[in-house]
């Protein structure tokens, strides 16, 4: 690497441009919305920055506070559902036979490249009350009744009079289920790359001296996965809790989640200074969430070196 | 003997041969696919209501070329991306040449920041937006394509860092004493850069720009914040869409957009491959 005192006017015709763009078109819009979370609404439009902290304490009134603790529960509910099923999916592949793995892989990256809205929008289809998961049920449900009557309990009504569909959309669940959905792929990666770099010769040494399938899973797959799962869980939670078109599309009324507060803020409320606040209390939390994977990451690199 | 082994035949290891990790592979595809797999399908259904199958139509892509706004969302979606993936690649390439090459005082700030806008979340990027360009008074009601300006330039921030990550990666490979040789020879700073930094970096720079092509194509929240009624994105006329109802038009806009970023990603991935082989 050369020094750039060596190279100056190669350095700054390199420098100039990229950082220029990236103050004055990425950190000064920060800087403004920083500003603007410690400032007072004026009239419709003006702001004074009065360097007040009224924004932040308003973040810690009951009724965002609790937009706050469900935003952390569906995140953290997806990432916990992410792990349980992309663990499965990734020990999947990286045992697969080698002429498959890469096409699994590609199977499990290619929605990522499908736009997010188009895949949220699918999921409409899917969830709502004459949707295709709604209809499957109906269908084994007349399956399953007509089994019944063939075998003589149909008068019974075992199973109800009428199929009743599931109210599956506009709630709750559809959020964790849209963000599951959106989200795995984040998990799967990660997972895989940390078991495919695991020496398989442990697993078999475990195996050989007598311990079950379980016990190498928990004492020597999952710590050597563990660097695996911390990014895994890391990159799936910071996304997930910073959800807006998720719980705009698949959300009920209760569903909100911060970064719906902060559209609302930005948009319907026009209350920007209290909006400004909540963004950089997100970002703020995105930012300690970093800090503690590199953290653990160089708790274990430590730990390895010694 | 032979039965038995046919039987016992799946290794200790050998996790993918066992029926219910087959299973959990099979159920997470079908849970990733069906949705967008439907979604494909019911495109070409002969029915105004999604539900049920009745026959092969190209009705709702007609409908959708013959709806004005639509086509007009998806040439300003185009046209910025296109600017967008311009700069980006210039900018991200040079990032990644000034962190590969030179040593400098705060160089891991420097990086840190250049990896704030792929790391921060995209509604906070949004709104920040937003806030800049009517607090500097951006002019609104400029003729087309100079009233996408503010979008462009808000996709060109979100972008250009990506960029940069890929050609660097590509970039860590090269083996500079290419370079010395030329400047041996007596090539001067930009004769190297021109005719071996330049066919270098180019799967780098071509990977980069796809990337950046579809980042912007595919981006929602960020330009919902930064568009108004005269710059509707294809995206964000897709939500508008949305919102209001489902219906096979929405379908085969969607299908549309789906085709066009698999065929940017595929090329993409062969650049990729190619690179990863010579």
């Amino acid at each position: 690497m050369d020094s750039w005192r060596k190279f100056p006017l190669v350095f700054w015709l390199f420098s100039l441009p990229p950082t220029l763009w990236l103050l004055l078109f990425f950190l000064v819009p920060l800087g403004l919305i920083w500003l603007f979370s410690f400032g007072e609404k004026q009239g419709i439009v003006g702001i004074d920055i009065t360097w007040t902290l009224a924004n932040y304490a308003r973040a810690l009134d009951p009724l965002y506070l609790q937009i706050f603790v469900k935003s952390f529960w569906f995140a953290g509910l997806t990432t916990l559902i992410c792990l349980l099923v992309g663990f499965p999916v990734a020990l999947a592949i990286t045992f697969a036979p080698a002429r498959w793995r890469p096409v699994l892989l590609l199977l499990v990256i290619l929605p990522f490249w499908t736009n997010l809205l188009i895949r949220t929008y699918a999921l409409i289809a899917v969830l709502r009350t004459r949707g295709f998961l709604n209809d499957g049920l109906e269908w084994t449900w007349e399956g399953a009744n007509a089994l019944l009557t063939l075998v003589g309990l149909g008068d019974l009504n075992l199973l109800g009079e009428r199929f009743q569909p599931f109210e599956l959309l506009y709630n709750n669940f559809a959020v964790v289920f849209g963000l599951v959905y959106v989200h795995l792929p984040f998990m799967v990666l990660p997972l895989y790359a940390a078991l495919d770099r695991m020496d398989k010769s442990y697993l078999e040494a475990s195996l050989d001296l007598g311990a079950s399938q379980l016990r190498t899973f928990l004492s020597v797959v999952a710590p050597l996965a563990m660097a695996g799962i911390v990014s895994g869980c890391i990159i799936t939670f910071i996304p997930a809790l910073g959800s807006f078109l998720t719980p705009d599309l698949l959300g009920g009324p209760d569903s909100q989640m911060i970064a719906n507060v902060i559209e609302s803020q930005f948009k319907s409320a026009n209350d920007w200074p209290f909006g400004a606040a909540l963004s950089f209390l997100l970002m703020y939390v995105t930012f300690f969430v970093l800090a503690l994977r590199a953290f653990m990451t160089r708790g274990r690199a430590g730990l390895d070196a010694a | 003997m032979g039965m038995r082994r046919r039987r016992d035949g799946i290794g200790p290891l050998e996790y993918t041969r066992r029926a219910w990790m087959r299973l959990i592979l099979l159920a997470t595809f079908v849970f990733l696919y069906a949705p967008i797999v439907t979604l494909v399908a019911f495109s070409f259904n002969d029915s105004r209501r999604n539900i049920v199958w009745r026959g092969f139509t190209l009705e709702y892509y007609e409908k959708a070329f013959n709806n004005a706004g639509l086509i007009e969302a998806f040439v300003n979606s185009l046209t910025i991306a296109f600017f967008s993936t311009v700069v980006s690649t210039v900018l991200g390439a040079l990032v990644a040449l000034k962190l590969w090459r030179f040593r400098f005082p705060g160089k891991a700030p420097y990086e840190g920041a250049m990896t704030l806008p792929i790391v921060i979340p995209e509604i906070c990027m949004g709104v920040a937006m937003l806030a800049f360009f009517s607090r500097i008074g951006w002019p609104s009601g400029l003729t087309w394509p100079f009233n996408l300006g503010a979008i462009t330039i808000a996709h060109i921030s979100f972008s250009f860092p990506f960029v940069a990550v890929v050609v660097r990666a590509r970039l860590a490979n090269f083996n500079r004493e290419q370079e010395e040789a030329a400047r041996d020879l007596g090539a001067t700073e930009w004769q190297v850069f021109r005719d071996i930094m330049i066919p270098y970096m180019k799967p780098g720079l071509v990977a980069g720009a796809l990337l950046a092509f579809t980042l912007s194509l595919d981006d929602f929240v960020i330009t919902f914040f930064t568009s108004g009624p005269d710059t509707v994105t294809f995206p964000v006329k897709v939500y508008s869409m949305v919102r209001f109802s489902v219906t096979p038009e929405v379908n085969a806009a969607s299908t549309i957009l789906i085709a066009i970023t698999l065929v940017l990603t595929t090329i993409a991935l062969v650049l990729q491959n190619r690179r990863t082989t010579d």
